[in-house]
């Protein structure tokens, strides 16, 4: 693809950009999410209220968000941090579920045995519960990735430079290799989250390989 | 903001003409409908079929990566493909429909294939046990066992199809995007956000009917085990029946194999694939 | 536990790891950044909206700003006119390529006049305090309706107003803002009395294609887009001047107007509707890159 052996500085650049607001928003709404997901978990009433309620921020179109937060915020127009607040919302509003089912998908009996040895509170979601919810954090984590960089793209359309550039102007001018190197790269980013989230999964529970998880 | 969106709402000329909110509406409505329709007939046979018979689990996989590309690319490049070779009103229709089907198509198989493989072997066994014949095993035993994960990945599919559909706007389609985008162009936020607004909505109606209707279709048999198997199972993940599954992968954490398999990982999150755009 | 130790100190050491990235050198800002060569003062953005002619120009101002030591660089594709006002506002961009009618229009909804002067001097009067414009270009770049040469010969179109008749089968294409914009369909219906049959709003390319492929029977297509001569369509003649005067102009910052106000009136002296109609020609339909052929621009015309 010629198009892509003369502009590939450009598009890594671009990439780079994409790379920063679609992943800060996952590390930042995997922090927030951890709580949110906890608290849903550890008292009945709230679940159902927490999961709504971020339920329903999910369904708010992304380019509405993008450009009413400028308004809530209180910052300039352009400013990619619209983006990011924006994405993170989105990242919360997904992994706050996943959290809350991952943790409340611990068996009992293993958290009153982790309680019995004398884990409790922090040490004990930290060092018991979370560990063991991984695995279902970790897929929702991978979804997340996946959405968030297909979402950012669509930044392009409010003026926020990152891959998505590649796919409004290859429309405008109708250049296909600017076109379809904007959808590949933007697939390959969002594989390249994806195997990075599965190694660190698999790095982060050994315990599943030495179980011989795989059937 | 808020008086002027409240303003714009309750405006009656918002909610008649060509433009008005009803027919937005409608349209919306028609082509969420429309593809879900048309991506369950591709989706759900592949999905029962893959997990019936084992087969070709690469195509979940497959059918999986395709969530990594982007709505607005796939718009464009599709527009541009078919655009020539469409006459009239429905070149703005169909290049649109073309990709929300291909992207509703994961959710729907990924949901269909997890409710059919975590069916438990020892049921499978049992239903062959009777004497059932392998169409017989899908349809009274498998597709009602699955019926859980099916549904969640037609809801996810729904979910994600109202709200990308609002993108679509930029290539001609009508529906509630057309506020969004027309809003944005014009400054018009109140009718951004209206637009915004009435999608949120309709995702929240839409998703109500559809767990409305898993109450009704999902045997409660199924619902019924999900109480009992999160306590006593050593080792299971618990959750919704269907998940009984755990059997086969031992232990909480899944194996970590495909998307699919993490697919399985819980209905709650078959539930959420793509963020909506 | 060590574990679990080990995979807090990963996710806390990502966050420090990304913000610090974040925090640095923000990728997001500047697209291009050329070294000061001791012009002094502090960088200029220049903006551009959406579509080729605004990249175009904004290339073009941006080079010139630095070929006289200037650093300049260039945020691209900012959809809307409210959205890129604002950013002159807010101060993310400075300069911005901007089109004489257009703007007077915009800030007086009322504003009838047609002469390019005339344009010209409301833009100045009408602006607020915070903006200014510096001189005008010859080069214009107009709205106009545009058929196919099908349709022109089929229909014996020659102006605007022969449309009237045979508008009401015909469905326009244009970007959302023609609808409501008063030299939109507005403008078209009280000076000529043209009532088209449906109102296609699309982008861009969209509106290229949605006419090319039959989809719209006219669209809305600006004057210097070389796609009107690539497709053989048929620009029709505004006999009663309703699009009026857009001549290019640059829109700036007041309180950065002098540091760039003999380098950009140069430019505009230089620009004609002509060479953008070829510059145009060859970033879209030869798909050039529009900063090289900006840079060609420059230097053929003694300015970079």
């Amino acid at each position: 693809m010629t198009w892509l052996g003369d502009n590939w500085r450009t598009v890594l650049d671009l990439a780079v950009s994409h790379l920063y607001l679609a992943g800060v928003p996952l590390v930042i709404g995997l922090v927030l999410a951890l709580p949110l997901g906890w608290a849903a978990k550890r008292w009945a009433g709230a679940y159902p209220v927490i999961i709504t309620g971020t339920g329903l921020l999910y369904t708010i179109p992304s380019l509405a968000l993008f450009v009413m937060m400028p308004l809530l915020l209180g910052t300039k127009i352009l400013d990619p941090v619209n983006v990011l607040v924006a994405m993170t919302i989105y990242t919360v509003a997904l992994l706050v579920r996943t959290v809350a089912d991952g943790l409340r998908a611990v068996p009992d009996h293993v958290e009153q045995a982790a309680t019995a040895m004398g884990y409790r509170g922090l040490r004990r979601l930290f060092g018991v519960e979370l560990p063991l919810a991984l695995p279902v954090i970790a897929a929702g984590l991978r979804v997340a990735a996946v959405s968030n960089v297909s979402i950012v793209s669509v930044a392009s359309v409010v003026g926020v430079s990152q891959l998505g550039d590649l796919l409004v102007d290859g429309y405008n001018r109708v250049i296909w290799g600017e076109l379809l190197t904007g959808i590949l790269a933007c697939v390959l980013l969002a594989l390249l989250l994806d195997l990075v989230i599965q190694a660190g999964t698999r790095a982060l529970t050994p315990w599943v390989r030495a179980q011989g998880g795989r059937p | 903001m808020i008086p002027s969106l409240i303003s714009w709402l309750t405006d009656p000329a918002s909610w008649s003409g060509e433009d008005g909110i009803p027919t937005r509406l409608l349209e919306h409505l028609g082509y969420t409908l429309l593809t879900v329709v048309l991506a369950a007939v591709v989706a759900i046979p592949l999905g029962l079929w893959v997990g019936h018979t084992g087969r070709a689990r690469w195509l979940v996989s497959l059918t999986n990566s395709v969530r990594a590309v982007p709505t607005l690319g796939l718009l464009f490049a599709v527009s541009l493909l078919l655009g020539p070779r469409i006459s009239g009103e429905l070149a703005f229709l169909v290049p649109s429909i073309v990709v929300l089907v291909i992207l509703a198509i994961p959710p729907i198989l990924a949901g269909t294939y997890a409710g059919i493989e975590a069916v438990s072997p020892a049921v499978r066994d049992a239903a062959r046990g009777v004497g059932m014949t392998g169409w017989q095993v899908v349809r009274s035993v498998e597709v009602p066992n699955g019926m859980p994960l099916l549904l969640s990945g037609i809801r996810s599919a729904v979910l994600q199809v109202v709200a990308t559909a609002t993108i679509a706007a930029l290539v001609g389609l009508g529906g509630l995007g057309r506020y969004l985008i027309d809003g944005i162009a014009l400054g018009d936020y109140p009718r951004a956000a209206g637009g915004a607004l009435l999608v949120a909505v309709l995702a929240v109606v839409l998703d109500g009917v559809l767990a409305l209707v898993q109450r009704r279709v999902v045997s409660p048999g199924l619902t019924a085990g999900a109480r009992s198997g999160r306590q006593g199972r050593g080792g299971s993940r618990g959750g919704p029946a269907g998940l009984a599954g755990g059997g086969r992968r031992g232990g909480v954490s899944g194996s970590g194999k495909d998307s699919a398999d993490e697919m399985v990982e819980g209905e709650r999150f078959v539930g959420e694939t793509r963020a909506p755009l | 536990m060590k574990r679990t130790t080990s995979a807090i100190a990963l996710v806390a050491a990502s966050i420090l790891g990304l913000t610090a990235c974040g925090g640095g050198s923000d990728p997001l800002t500047a697209e291009t950044t050329a070294a000061a060569t001791g012009g002094g003062g502090e960088p200029i953005v220049v903006g551009g909206a959406n579509f080729s002619e605004s990249t175009l120009l904004a290339e073009i101002y941006a080079g010139a700003l630095r070929a006289k030591g200037v650093e300049a660089s260039t945020k691209l594709n900012i959809g809307s006119r409210e959205i890129y006002l604002r950013a002159l506002e807010d101060n993310s961009v400075q300069v911005f390529p901007e089109y004489t009618g257009a703007l007077a229009l915009y800030y007086d909804k009322t504003f009838t006049g047609t002469d390019a002067d005339e344009v010209f001097a409301h833009v100045q009067k009408v602006l607020p305090d915070t903006l200014t414009v510096l001189d005008k270009s010859a080069a214009e770049d107009n709205d106009s309706i545009v058929v196919t040469a099908e349709t022109a010969s089929s229909k014996n179109l020659k102006t605007i107003e022969d449309l009237k008749a045979v508008a009401g089968d015909l469905a326009l294409a244009a970007p959302p803002e023609f609808k409501e914009r008063p030299q939109g369909i507005p403008g078209l219906e009280s000076t000529y009395g043209v009532v088209f049959g449906s109102f296609r709003p699309l982008t861009g390319q969209g509106i290229v294609q949605a006419l090319k492929n039959g989809q719209v029977g006219a669209a809305n297509i600006f004057s210097t887009d070389p796609a009107i001569a690539a497709n053989g369509f048929v620009a029709l003649e505004d006999t009663k001047r309703l699009f009026g005067s857009q001549n290019i102009v640059p829109l700036v910052r007041a309180d950065r107007a002098e540091e760039v106000k003999e380098t950009l009136n140069a430019v505009s002296a230089k620009l004609t509707t002509e060479s953008i109609a070829g510059m145009l020609k060859q970033t879209d339909i030869d798909k050039a890159d529009p900063k090289t052929v900006a840079e060609e621009f420059l230097t053929t015309n003694g300015l970079g």
